[in-house]
């Protein structure tokens, strides 16, 4: 019997259509839009002028803040523009606009390919290093990493748990990463365990990943205090606390953080990322991102150089579909949808799936008829249907009460509703009030 | 069976003296000092417990006029000036007299004139899809048109309107309390100043792009290019982020910036009508003055 | 870019489930129950069920278009399981003028009145049936036995229910090992061979619909086996203190309706608890109510009194019985 979480959970359709396609290198696009906030937290601050020329790993924006990440330039090149540009919001947020010139890496990059298994650094040294090349959770939160590894006083972390579950239907690019740099991405985990001065590592794969399963079960033989585990397939288990509970059966409590119950939790793309961050001194400025959907012609992963345009990334994967009536910056149950495809690739961006015309809309909303099918699946024990009517009715109180906070957003209850009733989008929105209030409560 | 009526008549009796007796201890006992002012206050109020006075209901503002040491900071947008001088006088202190407002919505930009970039397919909430992202059309600023401000207003002075897409706000019913301003999450609506005879001038835009990519997304928006800035006798209108706002307290409502502006974003408001009103139109799609005004933007254009 | 895209909060993923499927998983559950009251009480089984739900849809339609001035949607599901459900609660033998009225009473005041599908506090077919056995006593509880009265509708040859028997054989002064000779063997019961509902006689095609329900996940198993559990258990220990004046456990389950209340009356999304704690709450309550009506109460049966009684606890339950939310209790085992 695999292990898994056991409250709620949904088991929609996989389509994991680019899990055969290794990891292509994207060629570097003519010129790169970086947004200065690609990570939860204050925006970076730029530090480059208009026509200065950078290279490839140069910092460009300076971290704002505790919870603030570093962004680096993606190319070599000149700077033509500081300006405000759309994201994926579809809101306007300043940017940086690289032209490129060339591909001239910043010296103290080390190039090679060469997988350097000891790291004779210290726990505080890992950390600074993390956090002055700009390595964000890369799982699609994009929380600073440094921030996650700086344990708060009078707490101590126990276990170090590896994300590899890519719970997200279509997704596959920590699949892949998993497969092709498997052996790097646990140098990655055994950097991180020295950092947290943890001796045990779980990396948390579900069962629909048996070759990486395999792959990184061999692999880690030669590491002593990483076991990989595999777990039944099962969404929302990509979530923190789902994890956390499914691997050590631990539940964090209500509002807190992992750390409260000794574990943090680092996304197999972060681990990687720590690994050429720590060993090779390379920031973080190109990530693999799957482009994928039922009607995309060849649906694949590449690495892709942030700032880069999701429309270049939808090119290379054949171009966009005739009847494509929604692009997403994501996976399915979580990602955003995209109101244009000019906009660039961020440190947060796992995936472009392209959803045909037919499948893009949400059905006809009806009255609830009180199936309860949206309790029992939520994975966090709330009642979306009674939080949704709150919302309505703009009863706040009630809804903190109800333990709205709690929410993951995973979406699981829209997803199973047969009346279609727009459940998490009423949901955010008491959170979004909840929040406010909580905020004017403490000043 | 007299006994049984004559014995009912005793207990009950008795049994409502007992009840009589601990009730009177009982008030006596947790009785709440009201200042009875409140009372009369809230009678003067309009007791529609719409929140515009800043206050969760009219009782709650009662309490604070009655505790407050004078009411400048007090004022029932809803009763006005003459239900806050009935207040005054309940209290014997001076109220404040202040201009009648009513609620304007600064966004023009209906179906024809603002076209969709997107097609907008979840719950019909304004705060949702502001929280989402930007909107169904290329403007940012603009009104999302799902009627969050219709629902908040408790005095029916509001309705969509269905060729536009854009709220409407009916004069007459509307009591300035400020519910709409706070229901709309980009920031639309506002109060100003209802103005003589019911007439005022307002800039019905609060793009603040540059004037090209603001007329890109909209044909009616504010480019910021300052005509009405220069027309303006009166120092009343100010630029910021290439949009220009009217200082309602120095308008004198002269019309001269309504006639200037190339967009037609500038509105006036239960003016009679003039006669060279058509020409106004013809400006509007005068592509030299839009022209100038977007060399002008870009020669603005921040580092 | 000539076409625009979508854009919509996430998921953008959306399950198989919608109300019609449910509703019309509930109708094939019911397909074997049917199946076999149209076996034993033929004719008049037949036309009570098209009646019924004839009606149910015509009313359902009518009100919603004018009285609701809603676009009406008669073929999502629902009305068409009230109708099935109203004719599985009466006898075979019923005149059509009083199905008519149940079904009006089922659909206008138990569905309609509170806003239609999703906002009635209490199952409506249970509605219409308790408000047929209070107006029309006589004719809803004489019951044509089965397979005689396949050909006959309303000159049906009628009995009383095996329930009934007891019942008064025990007011009698009987004892329940003589009264056993007068009534169906347990497997006659499981079978259906018994007087009473349309519906209610067949527990192995209850049982078929039961199963059909589980595997398609339209229901999960907490009010059916909280409910039959909790008679059993009681019912159980009555038995065994007094095997003369109680009936055993088993037939119980069997007669009266327990089985189809289980399955599909208690089961009605609508009008059951959120939780599933809450619906074991639910289920017990019925299955306790039912008890003590049939033994201590004036009718040999309760379970639609029972349900209608619970179904008022809903909002109750609702209220305070909550999921265990994630996180509540710190548990580091």
């Amino acid at each position: 019997m695999l292990k898994t979480f056991s409250k709620g959970g949904v088991h929609p359709a996989e389509n994991k259509l680019s899990a055969e396609q290794s990891i292509k290198t994207l060629p570097i696009p003519k010129t790169v839009t970086i947004p200065i906030s690609q990570h939860i937290g204050a925006p970076a601050t730029v530090i480059v002028k208009k026509n200065d020329i950078v290279k490839v790993g140069q910092i460009i924006a300076q971290s704002g803040g505790f919870v603030s990440a570093n962004i680096h330039s993606s190319v070599s090149g000149k700077v033509t523009k500081i300006d405000s540009f759309m994201d994926s919001s579809g809101y306007k947020k300043q940017a940086v606009v690289i032209d490129v010139e060339g591909d001239e890496w910043d010296e103290s990059i080390v190039k090679n390919n060469e997988v350097i298994r000891d790291c004779n650094l210290s726990s505080e040294e890992i950390i600074k290093k993390v956090g002055e090349l700009g390595i964000v959770g890369l799982g699609g939160a994009t929380f600073p990493s440094q921030v996650k590894l700086s344990v708060p006083k009078g707490m101590t972390a126990e276990v170090l748990i590896i994300n590899g579950v890519e719970c997200e239907p279509y997704l596959t690019s920590d699949h892949r990463l998993m497969l092709e740099k498997g052996l790097e991405m646990l140098v990655g985990t055994s950097i991180l365990m020295k950092a947290l001065n943890v001796t045990k590592a779980i990396v948390g794969i579900e069962n629909n990943k048996k070759d990486a399963i395999e792959h990184l079960t061999k692999l880690s033989e030669k590491f002593s205090g990483i076991e990989v585990q595999a777990l039944k397939v099962k969404y929302p288990q990509g979530g923190e606390k789902q994890l956390i509970k499914a691997l050590i059966n631990r539940e964090v409590p209500s509002g807190g953080l992992p750390i409260a119950v000794g574990a943090v939790v680092h996304n197999v793309g972060t681990a990687y990322a720590v690994y050429e961050a720590v060993q090779k001194n390379k920031p973080l400025f190109e990530r693999v991102v799957s482009v994928t959907g039922k009607s995309v012609k060849n649906p694949s992963n590449y690495l892709t150089r942030i700032g880069t345009s999701v429309s270049e990334l939808i090119e290379a994967a054949g171009g966009l579909p005739e009847d494509t009536g929604k692009v997403i910056s994501g996976g399915p149950m979580m990602g955003k949808a995209l109101n244009t495809i000019d906009v660039p690739v961020t440190k947060g961006t796992s995936g472009v799936l392209i959803i045909p015309e037919g499948e893009s809309r949400r059905g006809k909303v009806s009255d609830c008829i009180r199936c309860s099918k949206c309790v029992s699946v939520c994975p966090m024990g709330l009642e979306p249907f009674l939080l949704m009517t709150v919302a309505e009715k703009q009863n706040y109180e009630r809804a903190e009460k109800e333990k709205t906070m709690d929410c993951i957003e995973c979406g699981s209850c829209s997803y199973t509703c047969p009346s279609n009733r727009p459940l998490l989008d009423y949901i955010r929105l008491s959170k979004f009030e909840v929040g406010k209030i909580m905020r004017s409560r403490k000043s | 069976m007299s006994e049984i009526v004559i014995y009912t008549i005793i207990t009950v009796s008795v049994i409502g003296i007992i009840a009589a007796i601990i009730l009177f201890f009982a008030s006596q006992k947790f009785k709440v000092y009201e200042d009875p002012k409140i009372d009369l206050v809230e009678e003067a109020l309009p007791t529609a417990n719409c929140g515009g006075c800043g206050y969760p209901g009219c009782r709650n503002f009662a309490e604070a006029c009655v505790k407050a040491d004078d009411l400048s900071n007090l004022y029932c947008p809803v009763g006005g000036n003459e239900v806050m001088k009935n207040v005054a006088e309940i209290l014997g202190k001076n109220a404040v007299d202040k201009e009648k407002q009513v609620a304007v919505i600064r966004c023009s930009g209906s179906y024809n004139v603002r076209s969709r970039t997107n097609n907008y397919d979840g719950a019909e909430n304004c705060t949702i899809v502001a929280n989402l992202y930007s909107g169904d059309t290329g403007c940012q600023f603009g009104c999302l048109g799902l009627g969050e401000c219709v629902d908040a207003c408790g005095f029916d002075a509001m309705y969509m309107d269905e060729e536009t897409g854009l709220p409407v706000v009916i004069q007459d019913k509307c009591t300035a309390c400020g519910d709409c301003v706070r229901a709309c999450p980009k920031d639309i609506i506002e109060l100003r100043n209802a103005g003589k005879k019911d007439r005022r001038i307002f800039v019905s835009c609060i793009n603040e792009e540059k004037g090209g990519i603001a007329k890109k997304s909209c044909e009616v928006a504010c480019i910021g290019c300052s005509l009405c800035v220069k027309a303006c006798n009166y120092d009343a209108i100010e630029i910021n982020n290439f949009l220009a706002y009217i200082d309602y307290e120095k308008c004198v409502l002269c019309r001269k910036c309504v006639d200037v502006c190339p967009t037609g974003s500038i509105h006036e408001i239960n003016f009679p009508a003039r006669k060279i009103k058509p020409q106004k139109k013809e400006k509007s799609e005068n592509p030299d003055l839009v022209k100038i005004a977007k060399d002008k933007n870009s020669s603005e254009t921040k580092e | 870019m000539s076409k625009l895209f979508t854009v919509s909060p996430s998921p953008h993923n959306y399950g198989k489930d919608t109300v019609r499927s449910l509703m019309y998983g509930v109708i094939i559950a019911l397909i074997p129950t049917l199946a076999i009251s149209l076996y034993f009480f033929g004719l008049g089984a037949l036309i009570v069920t098209l009646v019924s739900v004839v009606s149910a849809l015509i009313f359902e339609y009518l009100i919603t278009k004018f009285l609701l001035k809603k676009q009406p949607d008669i073929l999502d599901g629902s009305a068409l399981i009230t109708g099935l459900l109203l004719a599985f609660n009466v006898p075979s033998n019923l005149p059509i003028i009083i199905i008519i009225i149940g079904a009006l009473v089922a659909i206008g005041i138990g569905k309609m009145t509170f806003g239609g599908l999703g906002n009635n506090p209490f199952n409506p077919a249970l509605v219409g049936r308790v408000f047929l056995l209070i107006s029309f006593p006589v004719q809803m509880t004489s019951w044509p036995l089965p397979i005689q009265s396949r050909m006959h509708y309303l000159d049906a040859m009628t009995g009383a229910t095996p329930l009934g028997i007891v019942k008064e054989g025990i007011k009698n002064g009987e004892k329940v090992s003589d009264l056993m000779s007068q009534i169906p063997s347990h497997m006659q019961l499981f079978i259906g061979n018994m007087g009473g509902s349309l519906g209610e006689v067949a527990g192995i095609a209850i049982l078929l619909g039961l199963a059909w329900l589980l595997y398609k996940k339209v229901i999960t198993w907490h009010i059916p086996i909280s409910m039959i559990g909790t008679i059993v258990i009681f019912t159980g220990i009555l038995w065994l203190i007094n095997p003369d004046k109680y009936l055993d456990p088993l037939f119980h389950v069997l007669t009266g309706g327990v089985l189809l209340g289980a399955v599909f009356m208690a089961t009605d999304y609508v009008t059951s608890p959120m939780t599933h704690k809450g619906m074991i709450i639910f289920g017990i309550g019925i299955g306790f109510l039912t008890v003590i009506i049939r033994i201590f109460g004036a009718y040999p049966e309760g379970v639609s009194f029972a349900i209608l009684i619970m179904n008022a606890f809903v909002p109750l339950i609702n209220m305070y019985v909550k999921p265990k939310r994630f996180g509540e209790v710190i548990n580091n085992g």
